[in-house]
């Protein structure tokens, strides 16, 4: 338990300073959080789902916590300049783990939507955000849950009320910005009500080369009818460490759409678990890593069937180089009476490197007899006959496959629902190959 | 422009060409044919420089340069084209950026400037129009879902738009209907010049009434047994290939 130990210490000395700091909807989960982090602990690495990731290696070392909520020392709003206007959206900045609230985007969301900060959000509307607020994320489902709800002060909200449609997309920017090695907890809450619509672009970002440990919590709730995009887009670096868990909750013919593309990394362990609720619920769950080096992304995803008549599509793709790392565990449950359910599952990568390594696992779950679910699995290599015809064509071998692992992407791209994301993220990919983005050098997904 | 000397060639260890010789000069068309597993596709496979086959003897000389000091892609830029028998698809890489990356490095071989967007879909536009192809096609991936005379096309295609000094046709023929077997062979009708020169392989005399050959020889167990005028084409067309059987004394 020395790992635990840590933060068990650390939150006995500054109970008070955590609270104070906070909200009572943020302060109420603690003392459960505690008990779940006491009794689980972190995930061990001998255990299946957590095998590739050693949790514990990671939040051993000393972090420094912002927990007296010092100011943010800069605006993001000028080191981050949006200035492609095609991608023009809502932007709002959390700095480590606080939101930056001394710049108000100059953007009028419809009436009734909010878009800003977890804790003044959980002030101003205590009522609903104690009705969501820990809800879908259970502290009790790993001890990074339980660390993060015992620690988190704030973070990032996106209320959408019955039947509204916001047009604009929402875009996040996660900036991890410290001179001394920092650890950030934070959180983002995402509230559809019945009918809502909305789009919502996270970017994650690293300035600085200390050592960062970032846990996130997303919580979705798609009301009935509601459409939701949820876009991450990781360009961190190599000294960053990032724990995020997603759970969405679909009620019935909600539609959401998750998207986590990872550019640039250190380590990242992406949980992803999204329940069907409602029948013809429709859930599409898609992501990509390029890596390389020594990085490393490991991904656990969880779909739950809970009632017949819905949709789940999940494509995972990964092309890896050098040393790097990647899983991908894939779990279906279909639960009993989920009859004519639906869930496809694919996880395909791409390998041009001895000594990188890629885990696969896909897990189907079946307790219903009138379903339709399929898994697929492929790691490879480029196809040679491709490349020799392009070569054959001119095209230099660096050229082909280049193209060839552009092209290997463009289908989890394709799935983005905004077309100047999409366009955008096309040419980051094909720089990302290139060996233009080495480093992080600020929001790509806008600069 | 390309001789041909004492080529021999093994894939899997398998010697498939046994000694070839050939020469062939600017303007010329020449039709190589012969029965299945003579090494005809080999033979065009080793020109173009498919890593699959290993060439453990003899020389090949493309506009005076040894071939085998150059790369797959070095050869297509010094003006060597295959139309593939089988055309690869290529899903996620779009024919207009497949063509657009292939042109672009024939330039810069060549010390010219990337083509310009406006000239580069005007090429596209009027090389289409060579072979008939339909714009749909152009914006969709590499053969992704082509039928197999789309593939043909978009071979011919290409090579229109590449330009090539010397065409190899591989078994272009196959699979066409007679319509698309017209379109494909007035485009290569349409891209000789005196300049440059084909190859045509094929098994059928039929491509050889719309693509006229000036010499026609027949491979036979990875070597050239006979050569001779277009009549030899009829000729194998009428008889079949047992009188060449019989003639190297096999059956």
């Amino acid at each position: 338990m020395a790992a635990e130990q840590q933060y068990i210490d650390l939150y006995s000395q500054c109970e008070a300073l955590v609270n104070r700091h906070a909200s009572d909807v943020l302060n109420a989960p603690r003392a459960k959080a505690l008990a779940d982090f006491k009794a689980a602990g972190f995930p061990k690495a001998n255990t299946e789902d957590y095998k590739y990731t050693d949790v514990a290696q990671a939040f051993t070392p000393d972090f420094g916590l912002n927990i007296n909520r010092l100011a943010i020392p800069f605006n993001p709003y000028d080191v981050f300049r949006c200035d492609v206007p095609n991608l023009s959206t809502c932007l709002y900045f959390v700095v480590n783990d606080s939101f930056y609230d001394k710049v108000k985007p100059d953007v009028k969301l419809p009436d009734g939507v909010y878009a800003g900060g977890l804790l003044a959000f959980t002030k101003q509307f205590p009522d609903i955000a104690a009705k969501y607020y820990a809800k879908a994320a259970c502290s009790g489902k790993d001890g990074i849950i339980a660390l993060n709800t015992l620690l988190a002060q704030d973070g990032f909200v996106l209320y959408v009320p019955k039947g509204v449609v916001v047009e604009k997309p929402v875009q996040l920017i996660n900036v991890l910005r410290s001179d001394v090695d920092t650890m950030a907890n934070s959180r983002i809450l995402i509230i559809l009500e019945e009918q809502a619509q909305a789009k919502l672009l996270v970017c994650e970002h690293t300035m600085d080369l200390n050592n960062f440990l970032s846990t996130q919590v997303v919580e979705i709730f798609a009301a009935e009818g509601s459409h939701f995009d949820y876009y991450n887009l990781e360009e961190s670096n190599e000294m960053t460490s990032r724990f995020s868990s997603l759970h969405a909750k679909l009620e019935a013919s909600a539609n959401v759409l998750v998207n986590g593309i990872s550019l640039n990394n250190g380590t990242s362990r992406n949980n992803y678990y999204v329940e069907l609720l409602g029948e013809y619920a429709e859930a599409t769950l898609c992501g990509m890593a390029i890596i390389d080096q020594e990085q490393k992304v490991d991904t656990y995803s969880h779909v739950t069937h809970a009632v017949p008549n819905c949709t789940s599509t999940e494509l995972f793709k990964y092309v890896l180089d050098d040393k790097a790392v990647g899983a991908f565990s894939g779990r279906i449950l279909v639960k009993e009476g989920a009859q004519k359910t639906q869930a496809y599952q694919t996880n395909r990568n791409l390998s041009s490197s001895r000594e990188a390594r890629m885990y696969s696992k896909p897990q189907l779950e079946i307790y219903a007899d009138d379903v339709k679910c399929s898994h697929g699995m492929t790691t490879g290599q480029l196809d040679e006959n491709a490349l020799f015809y392009m070569r054959s064509r001119g095209i230099a071998e660096a050229e082909a496959r280049m193209l060839l692992s552009v092209a290997f992407t463009s289908d989890v791209i394709d799935y983005v629902r905004m077309g100047a994301l999409k366009d955008r993220l096309h040419l980051l990919v094909e720089k990302r190959f290139r060996g233009e983005l080495a480093h992080c050098a600020g929001c790509r997904a806008c600069k | 422009m390309l001789q041909i000397k004492n080529l021999h060639a093994n894939i899997n260890g398998k010697e498939i060409l046994k000694g070839i010789n050939l020469t062939v000069k600017p303007g010329e068309i020449h039709a190589i044919m012969g029965p299945n597993g003579s090494g005809k596709s080999t033979l065009a496979s080793v020109l173009v420089g498919n890593p699959a086959f290993e060439v453990t003897e003899g020389e090949i000389l493309f506009n005076g340069k040894d071939i085998f000091d150059l790369s797959p892609e070095d050869r297509s830029r010094e003006g060597m084209f295959l139309s593939f028998q089988y055309p690869v698809e290529i899903p996620g890489v779009s024919m207009v950026n497949f063509m657009r990356a292939a042109l672009n490095e024939h330039r810069k071989y060549n010390g010219l400037e990337p083509v310009s967007a406006s000239d580069f879909l005007k090429l596209m536009r009027e090389k289409r129009a060579v072979v008939e192809m339909d714009n749909k096609l152009s914006s969709r991936s590499v053969n992704e879902g082509f039928s197999g005379g789309e593939k043909k096309r978009n071979e011919i295609f290409q090579m229109a738009m590449l330009n090539p000094k010397l065409a190899i046709l591989d078994e272009t023929d196959s699979g066409l209907d007679i319509d698309a077997l017209r379109i494909v062979a007035n485009g290569v009708n349409q891209l000789k010049t005196p300049e440059n020169a084909a190859i045509v392989i094929t098994h059928y005399q039929r491509l050889l009434e719309y693509i006229k050959p000036d010499v026609v020889h027949v491979l036979y167990k990875g070597r050239i047994v006979k050569t001779a005028g277009p009549e030899l084409a009829l000729e194998l067309e009428e008889k079949g290939y047992d009188w060449i059987k019989k003639e190297m004394g096999d059956e």
